[in-house]
């Protein structure tokens, strides 16, 4: 039978704010254990929780960012459970009125366009961290991501296949960053992913039952993840069995998901209204303010760069997924307006460059006014497109100017037609056979004369006069 | 002249003419606890040598003439508000050994306000109670009658008033829990409205209902105690950010134009006791004499209030008292194995029964298929009788009643009876439900001699007007001024 896989994400997405969500405390990751703590985010006996705005905030452009209806009240709830991690035994979350629901983002894959729809986004604080000591019988505690913000950001089950899912995650978090709300580092466990996932016999519309698959630590493991679970469970359905609704982990290193817990072992986590805190009431004015806060984003960025710079739909995906690139290419254009060039290069020379380096574009050595003035150079003839490849090698290993390269190494374009004119009355006069075969029609040998000039330039001279006084002089 | 037996606005004056120093009053409170305090055990934990310190420091305040009302003046706090650096149990094993590493908001105003704390006073675990015979360290004796229960959950508060042991105190109202042992104990008691003192650092039984408030010899007092702990917290999100007066100037002379509501609800209540009704009637007959116009209003939705309560407030405990855990702070028992049994053991044996009971209720309400049927139900009808008390008072300015149905009983007598004790509750719960103030003052003794109060509840944040009503009867009665006999 041809089944359909049906998949909804759940992500948590820490937000960037200096503080934590309910309290004072520094959210910076990696200090030594329990040193980002306070009486409150260690759930001390008498303590209150007092919401940060900066959270509400984040939040709020997330939410306005994928077209979100905004709640005039939401309420926080808690969340309760056992845990050595979560200190006050609840987590302090939203439940029944979340602050955002009922929005949407646009993927692509392979060409096709699809909607996405986002169920509901909420606040919450993390947990803590439990260290198990290798040979001691005792875990301990770190509690200074308790109370650091997350955004759960829950989409509806509306994506088919595991390269939906990616383009999703993928478009998700280039929002996030573009919004600059969230790092979006999955690796490091400030962007995680839990999947749904379920089949059904293509053509129906009934969902069938469904895995939830946790423990997702990159964009890889959640395709590869997918992948897995929708092949155990199309194995299982064409044997006439029946999926098991169930939590189940991904193991990376097996490549396989293994169950974790049952529907019967879920936990009832007796939600309800939390009553330290007041309902959160967010006004017309507010949102407002936000909306207009906010960055172009991805998409339209995307379909400005087509419109307005004449990039293909490639190019401009390329260049806006990421706001740090779009801004560096359009920081070049304001130097050096020729975009299908400048796009070429970042997404060519200087993308290898950094890759190889495991940079950032904004660690780049080479800054968007350098390699605009590099490709000026090279536009205005002072050097050759060959050239400029080997000053952009020297500019991205010394951080110097292109202009100051060219300078110090002599590199500049011999454009002098004299000079030029004379080495190709020396390379002809050397290789009087080629002549001879060229003129009897072996017009192949032009390469070879225009090698051997440029050989005697260590490739200085312009290739264009070059060939222009090859053609004059061996034709008879 | 015995200085322990001075109220709070006396001593202020003898303080401030030089006639008695803020030493020779906290010495005096000190040895008055010394010699009695073996009987009533009113207090968990006693800080002499700090208090000393305390004393000393509030006499450099006042010669140079920087004091407030409350400077040196000895207090005792509920022990379930917490004291940086001084032990704060709850009266639970679960944290017998807790010290807390800050102070709640309503110590660092008294601390700022010079106040000299004597020590922590004893009361039901976790404030869970209605006669602090469920404190996990002992029971206090109501000073009136030893033999007698305080009244509670504020039980060491108002016994510690009663006896003398301090000048005033501090408690915690979730349900009746300042007011009715003031009651019990014949002295002041006012749980303010929820929203007008700071929650920070009051340990959390039930957070939408809890509020601290004092406990005082006379209304003056309670007023003083009310201008120091009252106001805004930045803090506590569910404190509000209304103006609050100076408490004493409602206290004059006058109640013409009072409208008080008695609720007929309330008076033939079953099990009310015949001496508690006849000074509830001598009461309102003195209220009418004073000038106030007493007129029958009704609160339809009553007979739900303990229900609702006993839904609500477990709900909430069983979520506050998660965090003690044996994992950061308090009790652990160290013979577990592994995690769970950790858990199980250091709650099974931290928390003492009436607890265990009321995190096992809220639990059971919360979970999933019964939340709308118990919480959610009670959330709306809890809306109802906030309803009644605002229909109420628009046609009249406060209302009155009895605080407790029966005087105090026995030690013992209804321990073992949780229901009978949630349904002596009856008539003060209803306020915390509607977050509305309530006012406890002495209005006479049952034929056993055991005293007996009557409540007054008003507007939200009009404190002023139950102050006014009170210090007018209190003008006209000596009930005040009576002491036990130790």
């Amino acid at each position: 039978m041809d089944f359909e896989a049906v998949i909804g994400l759940e992500v948590h997405a820490q937000l960037k704010t200096n503080t934590k969500i309910f309290c004072g405390c520094a959210t910076a990751f990696g200090g030594a254990p329990n040193t980002h703590v306070c009486p409150v985010c260690l759930g001390m006996p008498g303590v209150l929780p007092v919401l940060n705005k900066q959270v509400v905030e984040f939040t709020l452009m997330m939410a306005l960012a994928v077209d979100c209806r905004i709640a005039r009240q939401s309420r926080f709830a808690r969340k309760n459970y056992f845990y050595p991690d979560l200190p006050k035994g609840y987590q302090i979350s939203q439940y029944e009125l979340p602050i955002a629901e009922r929005g949407r983002i646009e993927i692509e894959v392979n060409g096709t366009a699809k909607t996405v729809g986002i169920t509901r986004i909420h606040m919450e604080e993390d947990a803590g961290k439990l260290n198990h000591e290798p040979g001691r019988p005792v875990s301990l505690v770190d509690f200074n991501r308790t109370g650091v913000p997350l955004m759960e950001i829950v989409s509806e089950p509306d994506m088919r296949s595991p390269e939906e899912a990616g383009a999703y995650l993928r478009k998700l978090r280039s929002i996030l960053r573009y919004i600059g709300v969230c790092d979006g580092n999955m690796e490091e466990g400030s962007f995680r992913c839990d999947a749904n996932v379920s089949l059904r016999p293509r053509g129906t519309t009934p969902f069938g039952t469904r895995t939830e698959l946790k423990n997702l630590n990159s964009f890889k493991h959640v395709e590869k993840a997918l992948h897995y679970e929708i092949r155990r469970q199309q194995a299982i359905l064409e044997e006439g069995g029946e999926v098991v609704q169930e939590t189940r982990l991904w193991n990376p290193d097996k490549n396989q998901t293994f169950s974790m817990r049952g529907k019967e072992d879920a936990h009832d986590y007796r939600y309800f209204p939390d009553p330290d805190l007041l309902p959160l009431v967010i006004d017309d004015e507010w949102i407002a303010r936000v909306r207009n806060s906010l960055p172009e984003l991805p998409d339209a960025k995307k379909a400005r760069f087509e419109r307005e710079y004449g990039l293909s739909a490639y190019d401009a995906d390329v260049l806006t997924a990421a706001r740090e690139v779009a801004d560096y290419f359009e920081a070049c254009l304001g130097e050096f307006n020729k975009p299908k060039v400048v796009a070429n290069w970042i997404m060519g020379e200087l993308t290898a460059h950094l890759n190889t380096e495991n940079k950032s574009i904004t660690a780049s050595p080479i800054t968007s006014a350098s390699l605009a003035g590099l490709l000026k150079l090279m536009d205005t003839g002072v050097i050759s497109g060959k050239i400029a490849k080997t000053v952009f090698e020297e500019m991205a290993a010394t951080g110097k100017t292109a202009a100051a390269i060219v300078e110090e190494k002599g590199l500049v374009q011999v454009t002098d037609t004299t000079a030029i004119e004379n080495l190709v009355d020396a390379v002809m006069a050397a290789a009087p056979a080629e002549v001879a075969a060229y003129r009897a029609g072996k017009k192949k040998l032009l390469g070879f004369f225009v090698g051997q000039v440029m050989k005697e330039t260590r490739g200085k001279a312009s290739p264009d006069i070059v060939n222009q006084l090859l053609k004059k002089k061996l034709e008879p | 002249m015995k200085l322990h037996e001075l109220t709070i606005h006396h001593a202020h004056e003898l303080l401030r003419k030089k006639e008695i120093t803020a030493l020779e009053l906290t010495q005096a409170v000190l040895a008055r606890i010394e010699a009695v305090e073996a009987q009533v055990g009113a207090y968990i934990s006693l800080f002499p040598e700090e208090a000393l310190v305390q004393a000393r420091a509030a006499d450099k305040s006042l010669a140079m003439g920087t004091c407030g009302p409350l400077t040196g003046i000895p207090l005792a706090i509920k022990d379930l508000i917490c004291t940086q650096g001084l032990r704060t149990t709850c009266a639970s094993r679960i944290l017998e050994n807790f010290i807390p590493p800050y102070d709640a908001t309503v110590m660092q105003k008294l601390k700022a306000g010079g106040a000299v704390i004597v020590g922590k006073a004893n009361m039901d675990e976790f404030a869970m109670g209605s006669s602090t015979e469920h404190s996990a360290f002992k029971p206090t004796r109501n000073p009136w009658e030893l033999a007698s229960i305080p009244g509670g959950s504020s039980g060491g508060s108002a016994a510690a008033v009663a006896a003398d042991m301090c000048l005033g105190s501090l408690g915690s109202d979730t349900g009746g829990s300042i007011r009715q042992p003031a009651a019990h104990c014949s002295v002041v008691g006012m749980k303010p409205t929820y929203g007008r003192v700071s929650r920070f650092g009051l340990v959390a039984f039930a957070s939408s209902l809890d509020q601290i408030g004092p406990l005082a010899k006379d209304t003056t007092d309670c007023a003083l105690l009310m201008n120091a702990v009252c106001g805004y917290d930045p803090n506590d999100s569910t404190s509000v950010p209304e103006p609050v007066p100076d408490f004493t100037t409602f206290l004059t002379p006058g109640l013409k134009g009072m409208k008080i509501g008695i609720p007929k609800e309330y008076l033939p209540a079953q099990g009310l006791d015949p001496d508690v009704d006849q000074a509830i009637r001598n009461a309102i007959r003195r209220m009418q004499d004073l000038g106030a116009e007493c007129i029958e209003i009704s609160l339809p939705h009553t007979r739900y209030a303990v229900a609702v309560y006993y839904v609500i407030a477990p709900c909430e405990a069983s979520s506050n008292l998660a965090r003690y855990d044996g994992v950061r702070y308090g009790f652990r028992d160290r013979q577990a194995d592994d995690l769970i049994q950790m858990y199980r053991r250091t709650k099974s044996q931290g928390f003492g029964p009436e607890v265990q009971r009321r995190i096992i209720i809220g639990t059971y309400a919360l979970s999933a298929g019964y939340y709308d049927a118990y919480y959610g139900k009670a959330s709306q009808v809890r809306t109802l009788i906030m309803n009644d008390f605002k229909q109420a008072f628009e046609r009249c300015d406060l209302l009155l009643s009895p605080v407790a149905p029966t005087p105090a009983f026995p030690i013992g007598e209804i321990s073992d009876d949780p229901l009978t004790m949630y349904l002596s509750d009856i008539f003060t719960l209803s306020a915390n439900l509607a977050g509305i103030p309530g006012l406890s003052i002495p209005c006479g003794f049952s034929r056993n001699g055991l005293p007996i109060g009557l409540q007054l509840m008003g507007r939200h944040f009009d404190e002023g007007t139950l102050l006014k009503a009170a210090y007018n009867f209190e003008l006209a009665t000596d009930f005040h001024k009576q002491k036990p006999r130790l």
